[in-house]
């Protein structure tokens, strides 16, 4: 029988590949794709506890809204990194070190 | 083993497998479109889960709206002859290091803590619940979401538009 700690344990594991994605990557598009693994690692948790927590909808809601938050992230981050891609004809984030102190 | 049991680690596989492709490939093409099998294995399992709704919307917006963005950035900023290493690692191991200890963490306490669940209850339609919840109870988030949007709309616009200006 499927459990909560099944879908806990997917989320665990979708979110550590996200989150080594975010640290090792040196392509800023990578970088992006990391953070929505992340995003969506979250998304399952929520709906996993509302599943098997007490019968209300709240989990689906907030799920939704990540969905929402993760796709204006998407669009503006897109955007900065096309803009990035103007300036200094890289995307690499270690050629952007131009706001170093 | 039953049938849905079997379609469960099927998603389960297919999600964490295209997440791990995402991580670890060094094509950034290929990390683009193995992210598609994280988001479709996600909403299969988001069906598991009794939530219809949002497993629409999960392909709607992520698969249709933002993976394609995803695929248009990376084809516009990559000349095609750099696709074959575009998408280095560095750090490897420290990363590997942290992200493990994070990770052993997460699962200890997935594994030691008492959830209180509750028995599901039987599935059943989504939509109508979630559309009454957002025009009552979570009317002013969402509001605040549509103000949200187009802020980032508007600011997609003006970032990514060429100078205009007049020297």
């Amino acid at each position: 029988m499927i459990g909560l700690t099944h879908y806990l344990f997917v989320a665990l594991l979708v979110f550590a590949l996200g989150l080594f994605c975010v640290l090792t990557r040196r392509n800023s598009l990578g970088i992006l794709m990391g953070i929505e693994l992340i995003l969506n690692a979250a998304n399952i948790n929520y709906l996993a506890f509302a599943r098997f927590g007490p019968a209300t909808y709240d989990g689906q809601i907030v799920a939704i809204f990540v969905i929402m938050l993760a796709a204006a992230e998407a669009v503006v981050g897109l955007a900065i990194v096309l803009g990035i891609y103007q300036t200094f004809h890289s995307i690499d984030v270690e050629a952007t070190e131009t706001l170093r102190g | 083993m039953q049938l849905a049991d079997l379609v469960f680690y099927l998603l389960a596989l297919l999600t964490v497998g295209s997440a791990a492709v995402v991580a670890f490939s060094r094509n950034v093409v290929y990390a683009a479109f193995s992210l598609m099998g994280t988001f479709l294995g996600a909403a299969g399992l988001y069906v598991f889960l009794a939530a219809d709704f949002v497993a629409v919307v999960q392909v709607l917006i992520y698969v249709g709206g933002i993976l394609v963005l995803m695929v248009f950035a990376v084809m516009l900023t990559h000349r095609i002859e750099d696709v074959q290493v575009s998408n280095r690692s560095v750090g490897t191991l420290p990363a590997l290091l942290v992200v493990g200890a994070g990770a052993a963490i997460l699962g200890y306490a997935v594994v030691t803590t008492p959830w209180r669940t509750a028995e599901p209850v039987p599935a059943e339609a989504t939509t109508r619940i979630i559309g009454d919840l957002f025009l009552g109870d979570y009317l002013l988030p969402f509001e605040l979401a549509s103000v949200v949007l187009l802020a980032a709309l508007i600011g997609a616009v003006s970032l990514s538009r060429k100078e205009l200006r007049r020297e």
